[in-house]
């Protein structure tokens, strides 16, 4: 079970690199209040957001400028670490194309974690009151969605 | 604070909105009504309520309004697949943005 997607960027891999894998940037688009990374295979990449708290990500790869990845606990998780039933792979490649770069990730894994995203998410925030309920709803939309 | 997200998600038009503004990255109230069988005045509705949900940011430009999702406040509550895969769309538009500035 995995996540798959894409997308086409007008700018160098170098430059694309620079944003996935500075803590500078990675504060900015991914999370809110900030991050620090350790950019090595085994380092340690921690994502801070003002209102759901810090995740903590284990770097997995580094080729710079082509591939860049890392397990993390699928949820702003309280400072979670990552292991290998709570967490999943998150993978970007960088390809040259057309001028510019394209930029893929994949989130794999889900099917091995202990519990669901939703169940970890859950877990987490210790809110179990109608959270299912809705979830079950939010999950026919998506499968609408995804049809 | 969850009840609000939920709300605004538990309807399939406006998960649509939601999705597809995730996919451009950006977008108006006007272009996105282009690609989805409801008027301009109907998005706009939506995009409120996904806006008061925290699920939107809307930035004025001029005449118009430009939406982006926040990918962090529907991280922290629908973990589900399509749910993150909406993430992952709004922030890879985040980082085209980022590095084509």
């Amino acid at each position: 079970m995995q996540i798959e997607r894409d997308i086409q960027i007008d700018a160098p891999a170098e430059r694309v690199w620079s944003l996935i894998t500075e803590a500078e940037h990675i504060g900015r688009w991914f999370a809110d209040s900030g991050a620090e990374i350790d950019l090595r295979p085994g380092g340690a990449l921690t994502m801070r957001w003002a209102d759901y708290g810090v995740a903590h990500a284990r770097i997995v790869d580094v080729e710079p400028h082509t591939r860049f990845s890392y397990r993390w606990v699928p949820s702003p998780s309280a400072g979670v670490e990552p292991t290998d039933g709570n967490s999943t792979l998150v993978e970007f490649t960088l390809e040259p194309e057309a001028g510019g770069t394209r930029l893929r990730v994949v989130e794999s894994g889900f099917d091995q974690l202990d519990r669901s995203p939703a169940g970890i998410a859950e877990a987490v925030e210790g809110n179990t009151k109608g959270w299912k309920e809705e979830l079950g709803h939010l999950s026919e939309y998506a499968a609408r969605v995804a049809a | 604070m969850t009840d609000g997200v939920f709300a605004a998600l538990a309807d399939p038009t406006r998960w649509r909105v939601l999705t597809l503004l995730a996919e451009r990255g950006e977008a108006t109230a006007t272009t996105l009504a282009g690609d989805l069988p409801v008027s301009r005045v109907a998005v706009v509705k939506h995009l409120g309520v996904l806006d008061r949900a925290g699920l939107v940011e809307a930035r004025r430009s001029g005449r118009e309004v430009r939406y982006t999702v926040r990918p962090e406040r529907l991280g922290a509550t629908a973990r589900d697949l399509a749910a993150i895969a909406v993430e992952w769309d709004a922030r890879l538009a985040a980082i085209k943005r980022l590095a084509e500035e």
